[in-house]
């Protein structure tokens, strides 16, 4: 079927950039890729890695010292109930989109630049959203008590309400969790496999031989695991589409002026895209760095498109900024006017964290700007420049969001300061510890890039493709 | 037991994806039906080559997924509509409720359709096998690399020793050799 497409003359084409360059053949793939696995743990690993797991160790700590004491330890007042921790809860949890839209919406978009950055971005997804994980398993207080989440028939015959967006961001978060578990899960066998095959030690052959499944990449498999990948494209589509939508709903179902709007839906999404790129490059410019044989994998072209990706979004998400601020005003509601004019931007009323919108503003809107330029785009200082500032102007927008809109509400002698205890902010600190941990480890014991799929696109896999001669094998 | 193995097959090797491409369609074409091929990626139109169909895996996932609305539909109205009604903002809790458990509805199809596509998956490739015969073959762990292999079973009914071995000669394979069980 397919392949009366092939058949029609088509005019001269123009050539497309190579994905992989300097014409990889497959077995120079599997040996760049799986020597990052193989080799021995270099120096920088154990450098990055030690101080690494010690910032995890104190979240950890920070953590069990929250759940002993209450979350009295935190920063938070009655006025300001939600902060930091929602804050990083939604950061965390944006940043898991940029991966799940690399290999599940650029999959049915047929982008196949896709596939050396796609194992790296899942992998983000899945540490991001452990990270997002924690924040709302601890701040309900009673840690022990979280399963009533769950709508599990109990002896007080208690159910959860169904209608609350917090129950359907239990439902949202741990499918999405699970789902992307499966996904990146479907799509290591194969590598696993050549993994096991390329084994010496028999630890290492037996361990991923167990995960490869026993995999033989048979014709009669491959056929099954391309529909399997598909449906589970098919299906992580809507579903991170959802997730971050169903996150929005936390706010935009409430009443309070800031958070009470429809637009929320689509400038979260959008916003998560827009973070989570700025996360998969943040760590894979410095993995490229770190194995410059994968320059050929991960090319330039891949850089410059994850940066028009960016501008794109950052744009969108300028956009919804700006709509927020007409809706306030169009809307003639003197709380939605106060929050975002005087609260947020201060004017007229010095807000108490309009520092926060105006460093939101410049990170997210204006520095991506820097991306049309095309020199921009493939310099990579530049872009791990703009990069950082988005990292940081995405946690603001979720600050500004959720603690300038609760502090300064409808009733001024209700109004409270908020600033984050130390124990708020080594919990912080800590779920970058366990996020670049997670990350390290993954490097050093699975398959960075998608071998499969990158042999996938070199030309030597068209089964119409006539190789040049060569000296046989 | 060294001496006396059943025979698993005949496997031969190919230089490229459309070596083995050309080969399958003659293997096909030759009327056998149990024969593989084994390639490192997914060759586009090796289903076609060797006279598989589509896969079928969407209808177990179709199937699932419709398990998981109703699943979602009686977790969220049973609880609020019979043994615990809850009036929250005075917001009905019956039928009329319905749009605000669809958040909860689509997760649930999602989360069982992404469970029936993983286990079906493994079901219908007769996965996780650690054991197959054609691991016996020392070539054979470059599958995983860059090997294109073409594997005739000896349960085939055309199957024969050295008629089968002569094919795979003839249509470009390399290194044909004996697995066995």
């Amino acid at each position: 079927m397919a392949e009366s497409a092939v058949t029609l003359t088509t005019p001269k084409e123009l050539e497309r950039v190579p994905l992989v360059t300097n014409d990889r053949k497959h077995t120079w793939i599997t040996d760049k890729v799986s020597s990052i696995v193989e080799e021995r743990t270099p120096l920088w690993w154990w450098v990055a890695f030690l101080p690494c797991s010690l910032i995890a160790l104190i979240g950890l700590f920070c953590i069990g010292y929250q759940i002993s004491n209450g979350v009295g330890v935190w920063g938070e007042n009655k006025t300001v109930g939600w902060a930091w921790d929602i804050t990083n809860f939604v950061f965390w949890i944006g940043i898991g989109h940029a991966g799940t839209l690399i290999s599940a919406i650029l999959f049915l978009t047929r982008q196949k630049w896709r596939t050396s950055i796609n194992r790296a971005a899942e992998a983000m997804t899945l540490f991001a959203v452990v990270c997002a994980g924690i924040f709302p398993g601890i701040h309900v207080g009673r840690v022990w008590m979280a399963w009533f989440l769950a709508p599990i028939p109990n002896a007080n015959g208690i159910w959860p309400n169904f209608r609350s967006p917090l129950l359907w961001d239990v439902f949202a978060v741990s499918t999405y969790f699970t789902v992307s578990v499966l996904f990146w899960y479907t799509g290591l066998v194969p590598d696993l496999a050549t993994l096991r095959d390329r084994a010496k030690s028999r630890v290492a052959k037996y361990l991923y031989g167990i995960f490869a499944l026993g995999w033989r990449g048979s014709n009669r498999q491959w056929r099954h695991y391309e529909m399997a990948y598909l449906l589970l494209a098919g299906l992580s589509t809507p579903l991170v589409l959802s997730v971050h939508s169903v996150v929005s709903f936390d706010f935009a179902t409430s009443i309070v002026p800031g958070w009470h709007t429809t637009i929320f839906p689509p400038y979260f999404v959008a916003g998560a895209i827009f973070g989570g790129f700025a996360m998969v490059l943040t760590i894979l410019l410095p993995a490229r760095l770190l194995y410059p044989q994968l320059d050929d994998l991960v090319t330039r072209q891949h850089v410059d498109k994850m940066s028009k990706i960016i501008l794109l979004t950052g744009t969108i998400v300028g956009y919804a900024y700006l709509t927020e601020l007409f809706m306030a005003y169009y809307s003639g509601n003197p709380f939605e006017k106060f929050t975002f004019f005087s609260a947020r931007m201060g004017i007229d009323n010095p807000g108490w964290y309009a520092w926060a919108y105006y460093v939101m503003m410049f990170c997210n809107v204006i520095s991506p700007q820097l991306f049309w330029i095309k020199s921009m785009r493939t310099n990579y200082i530049a872009v791990m420049t703009v990069c950082m500032f988005v990292n940081v102007g995405m946690w603001f927008e979720r600050f500004v969001i959720i603690v300038t809109s609760l502090a300064q509400d409808f009733l001024p002698s209700s109004w409270r300061h908020y600033s984050p205890s130390w124990v708020e902010i080594w919990t912080f600190v800590g779920t970058f510890g366990i996020f670049l941990s997670l990350f390290l480890l993954f490097m050093r014991f699975l398959p960075m890039i998608c071998m499969f799929e990158v042999k996938l696109v070199t030309p030597e896999a068209d089964p119409h493709h006539e190789p040049k001669k060569e000296g046989q094998h | 037991m060294a001496e006396y193995r059943k025979i698993y097959g005949l496997g031969a090797q190919f230089e490229s994806a459309a070596a083995l491409m050309k080969a399958a369609e003659k293997i096909r074409d030759a009327g056998f039906s149990k024969w593989d091929v084994h390639t490192p990626f997914p060759v586009h139109g090796m289903d076609k080559a060797m006279g598989l169909g589509k896969s079928w895996l969407s209808t177990p996932v179709l199937i699932g997924g419709a398990i998981g609305t109703l699943t979602a539909t009686l977790l969220t109205f049973i609880p609020s509509w019979g043994i615990y009604p809850m009036i929250v903002h005075g917001k009905p809790f019956n039928w009329a409720t319905l749009p605000a458990f669809f958040p909860i509805m689509f997760e649930l199809t999602v989360l069982f359709s992404a469970f029936t596509t993983v286990f079906a998956l493994l079901i219908m490739n007769q996965l996780p096998k650690w054991y197959h015969p054609v691991f016996n073959w020392e070539r054979f762990s470059r599958v995983t690399d860059d090997g294109f292999f073409i594997v005739v079973e000896a349960r085939d009914a055309k199957f024969s020793e050295t008629k089968t071995r002569a094919l795979l000669e003839e249509v470009g394979g390399s290194h044909v050799t004996l697995i066995h069980d």
